[in-house]
């Protein structure tokens, strides 16, 4: 049976879409295939993110008005093996996701994968509550900053409250924190939130923390998801990241500022 | 470094600033999810017919359900008046 991941947050901006290409693509490294579903219908964006932008032919509000299959939908990602695009529509109409349609491409989606990420849009309407309706669990992206965590805290609300399990009275979706843009320097001189701060006000249970890295905008501007960048800080926190969504228990990483060689020091860097 | 961090420590840092500020609004919201649809509604109408006797702005008034077991839940008014006789 398929896993439905939603990738939310409420605030815009914070990491989702980067967040869900990263944590799909490690999942597909890991040898599970997976397909990564962009909700954020009229602001498509996952394709440029995953390096997929020119070869959108059909897309999921397609799918739902029969227009088109999956197969001829899905764009198979070229560089890793069992991964996965569902591109948005670029359509205006607010109410292109109907409640029946999106669980018709889901359930179809679940007979072949094992994992569908959904990637959310910003806010609280309509294609915000349709990418967590039918998850199973939900990674809430925050940044260590006040409006995010508000932000956060009333998606954790939505998702307790307004999601189909919580309709039907079953377990309730495993939430799961995801801190993103963490500065270690600014949380060591106190002008940052720290993840220990975080977690005490979202009480619910951490599964990484992305330090704030340039290897993000670069993974972006190219088309990369970050964990393909198994160098960076951030690829690799991500890879970790993967690796407790999987199961498995993994220190964390990035939490403490790094000390400066002295090459580093006199150079730069 | 050492000095400079003992200057630095008499300010107030604004991550604990932030840190306070998110407990309590963060509290608040939970608070009134928690409660009943018409809690809101009530709010005002009370504040309405306070404020036929006495002007007071709607920041002072603060209506909250607390639910203290399952047969037990109270409903807690807090109405702070001006200063000023009338």
């Amino acid at each position: 049976m398929a896993k439905i991941i939603v990738v939310t947050s409420g605030k815009g901006g914070v990491g989702k879409t980067t967040s869900s290409a990263a944590i799909g693509t490690g999942l597909a490294l890991s040898g599970h295939k997976t397909v990564i579903v962009d909700f954020d219908i009229g602001l498509r964006n996952l394709d440029l993110i995953m390096g997929c932008e020119r070869r959108v032919v059909y897309d999921f509000v397609n799918v739902i008005n029969g227009e088109a299959n999956l197969k001829q939908t899905l764009i198979k990602d070229k560089r890793v093996d069992n991964l996965f695009i569902l591109p948005a529509s670029q359509t205006r109409d607010k109410d292109a996701l109907t409640k029946e349609g999106v669980e018709k491409v889901l359930n179809e989606l679940a007979k072949d994968f094992e994992f569908i990420i959904c990637d959310s849009p910003a806010g609280i309407e309509a294609g915000a509550m349709m990418a967590l309706y039918f998850a199973d669990e939900a990674v809430v992206v925050t940044n260590p900053e006040v409006s995010s965590v508000r932000d956060s805290d009333r998606i954790l609300g939505m998702l307790s409250s307004k999601s189909r399990r919580a309709e039907r009275g079953e377990d309730a979706i495993k939430e799961h924190l995801l801190l993103t843009r963490y500065n270690p320097e600014r949380v060591a001189k106190g002008e940052m939130l720290s993840v220990e701060d975080v977690q005490e006000i979202l009480a619910i249970p951490l599964i990484g923390v992305i330090p704030e890295s340039q290897a993000v905008l670069n993974a972006s501007n190219s088309g990369q998801p970050v964990t393909l960048d198994q160098d960076s800080d951030a690829g690799q926190a991500y890879l970790d990241t993967v690796s407790r969504l999987l199961g498995n228990t993994v220190d964390f990483r990035f939490l403490t500022v790094e000390k400066k060689g002295l090459l580093k020091r006199i150079f730069g860097g | 470094m050492s000095l400079l961090d003992y200057f630095r420590s008499t300010k107030k840092k604004s991550a604990s600033t932030a840190k306070e500020r998110l407990q309590i609004i963060v509290a608040h919201e939970r608070n009134r999810r928690s409660g009943p649809d018409y809690l809101p509604q009530l709010e005002r109408d009370i504040l309405e017919v306070i404020r036929k006797y006495v002007d007071i702005p709607a920041d002072q008034i603060s209506v909250s359900l607390e639910q203290r077991s399952d047969e037990l839940s109270v409903l807690e008014l807090n109405v702070s008046f001006p200063d000023e006789k009338r």
